[in-house]
């Protein structure tokens, strides 16, 4: 049901008219937002802007107060991260969520172990998990078994993402993906992002970073205290304006 | 043979301090005492391991998840209580009273796991709670002073009475082969899908080293012990050993290859990871605790046909100690995450060859705690420094 834009595809994920308090404290205020297969929609904004607790709706963690989703037009409830997963929602937390414990493929296949009767299959596991990484075209791991916790930062941050993707996953949230890496880690990471939309999933990055924004996104959604203040493509707008987007909630030219 | 050494490097220990501690203390005692050094000695090793042996491994399901059990001796003896109370003063066969005693231990693991896992509290604080209650119900259920003797031939035979050497010959060639099947599948199933495997060599390797070692065993254990063979013979694998390899492979199989295991795995090195993995984190740690005590119980079975007898010490004194030294010493982290049941089995042996060599040697009973406090000290510091290092070298 493409309502507004009869052009365009129909945005993968749709929300309208979303709210969430903590409390007295509102967090969201009638947000709308829309996430297309195949772009990357960065979700920017300050501190306490609402950023995460939107994600988390989205992810079935925190249920929402009011609103409505749409997945390819149809409307949904999402009500667990189990329920997120089986419509094709994976987040990729800030804080990896990954056992250090466990080696890359153990990581991969986590709470989702392929089995033949009661034993685990090993082998397919690890093929899957080396099939996914080829097609993300990793090249900075290099054997799927080492444990996670003899991986760079960069590396785990692939893997957390390769994890994401395994599962048919039609739409990626990042949290912040870059936020504690270095130059060449962060680019290897954001080639990552960029060929995940490439390979036609929709993808939503979360990211204080500029650079990052304007280096792979296709959209800008800019939040301002818990509110959605504009969703604009990032080739029609500066640096400069939406930094004023995420600091004052305004910008000249644009409308709020 | 290279990436094992460079996991070791990396502080990826594994089994080794526990062999080598093995070799070195046994090699020791051996020039000592001569006496330890033989076929009669060797058997009352492992009689001497079993119960710490077997509790211990119920402990490194608890272990893994960084929890303990401080209450899993005297679960062993509430257990062993309820076996001989059940036998000898209600007349119960041995089976059933076997099955109350396992069933018992499933329920205060029960019990122990809900308070863990839903109630919240820590698991260092209810099984401390646990373990001065139990003793108070061993002492309720035997009455105070008194001893319950085990007549059944059937329960005493468990730790006292041997295989036929024959029938060791037999348990021998089934593991082995067993062992040789699940390696050479497992190695054809991984090279048909073009994932890393190992060598043929490897695999002969490790398999031939299982023969061997195993080999060994039965040969030696089916000797004759008896000081006066005319009178008694003395020979054969003792019942305790399959006993033991049997839970052995059945918690190595679970550990390694279900998806249960590695979900233990799993919450105990993150469990809030777990958790958003879609694992149910509240269940795997009751489900933890119910093993441990039902390992507990059998544990409790094996002192209780050891001793012929159940007294109100029965899985008292050092025996949780002991238990929890052997899983660490073997190679299990206190930290969570970490550990198998293989280690339970190595640790209780180097327990076992500690307690039974400086007896041979004429110490007293404080010097062999000192000593095994001393080890148990060394062994929590080798996995202290190996994650420290395994943490270092990313």
């Amino acid at each position: 049901m493409s309502w507004k834009d009869p052009l365009m595809q129909a945005p993968f994920l749709e929300l309208r008219g979303i709210n969430k308090s903590f409390g007295a404290v509102q967090v969201l205020r009638d947000v709308a937002m829309s996430v297309r297969a195949g772009e990357v929609t960065a979700l920017v904004g300050d501190n306490g802007a609402g950023k995460s607790t939107l994600v988390k709706c989205v992810g079935g963690i925190h249920p929402m107060d009011s609103g409505e989703m749409f997945i390819n037009g149809s409307e949904v409830h999402v009500h667990s991260p189990r329920e997120a997963a089986q419509l094709g929602i994976e987040i990729v937390y800030q804080d990896l969520a990954l056992c250090d414990n466990l080696d890359i493929v153990q990581n991969m296949f986590l709470g989702r172990e392929r089995t033949s009767g009661w034993v685990l299959n090993e082998p397919e596991m690890e093929q899957l998990a080396r099939k996914t990484l080829d097609s993300l075209a990793v090249r900075t791991v290099s054997t799927v078994r080492q444990p996670v916790s003899s991986l760079s930062g960069g590396q785990r941050q692939t893997v957390a993402i390769a994890k994401a993707v395994l599962w048919n996953s039609k739409l990626v949230i990042l949290d912040e993906p870059t936020a504690a890496l270095g130059v060449a880690q962060t680019a290897q990471v954001l080639e990552l992002v960029r060929a995940l939309a490439d390979n036609g999933l929709a993808v939503v990055l979360i990211s204080h970073n500029m650079n990052d924004v304007f280096a792979v996104s296709d959209r800008i959604a800019a939040l301002y205290l818990g509110q959605m203040v504009a969703q604009v493509k990032t080739t029609d707008v500066t640096h400069a304006q939406v930094v004023e987007l995420i600091t004052s909630g305004k910008s000249e030219g644009q409308q709020a | 043979m290279n990436e094992w050494l460079a996991s070791i490097r990396k502080g990826n220990l594994g089994a080794l301090p526990a062999v080598a501690g093995l070799i070195v203390l046994c090699v020791v005692f051996s020039v000592m005492r001569p006496v330890f050094f033989t076929a009669g000695n060797f058997a009352n090793l492992f009689t001497q391991a079993a119960q710490v042996s077997l509790i211990a491994m119920g402990l490194v399901f608890v272990l893994l998840l960084g929890e303990i059990d401080l209450s899993a001796g005297f679960t062993s003896g509430v257990c062993a209580a309820v076996l001989a109370v059940t036998m000898d003063q209600q007349g119960f066969p041995w089976y059933v009273s076997m099955g109350l005693a396992i069933v018992t231990g499933s329920v205060i693991g029960l019990v122990l796991g809900f308070l863990v896992a839903k109630a919240g509290i820590p698991s260092f604080v209810v099984t401390l709670a646990a373990f001065l209650a139990f003793q108070g119900v061993v002492l309720l259920v035997v009455k105070a002073g008194n001893i319950v003797p085990i007549r059944d031939p059937i329960i005493i035979a468990v730790a006292t009475k041997n295989l036929t050497p024959l029938l060791g010959w037999v348990f021998f060639g089934i593991a082995v082969v067993g062992y040789a099947a699940v390696q050479v599948r497992s190695t054809i199933s991984r090279r048909k899908q073009g994932v890393t495997a190992d060598s043929w060599n490897t695999v002969l390797l490790r398999v031939g080293a299982v023969a061997v070692l195993l080999g060994i065993m039965v040969a030696v254990l089916n000797q004759e012990r008896s000081r006066n063979a005319l009178i008694v013979s003395l020979k054969g694998v003792p019942i305790v050993v399959p006993v033991i390899a049997f839970f052995l492979v059945l918690g190595t199989f679970l550990l390694g290859r279900t998806a249960y295991g590695r979900h233990l795995y799993a919450v105990g090195g993150n469990s809030e990871a777990s958790r958003r993995a879609g694992i149910n984190v509240d269940w795997i740690r009751m489900s933890a605790f119910v093993i441990c005590s039902t390992m507990a119980a059998v544990g409790g079975i094996v002192a209780a046909s050891r001793n012929a007898s159940v007294d109100p010490n029965t899985g008292g004194s050092n025996v949780l100690l002991y238990a929890v030294g052997a899983a660490v010493i073997g190679g299990t982290s206190l930290f969570g995450g970490k550990g198998r049941v293989l280690d339970a089995v190595l640790g209780g042996l180097v327990v076992a060859v500690i307690d039974n060599g400086m007896g041979l040697m004429g110490y007293t009973a404080g010097v062999k705690y000192v000593v095994t406090g001393t080890v148990l000290l060394l062994a929590a510091s080798v996995d202290a420094l190996s994650r420290k290092r395994a943490s270092v070298s990313t």
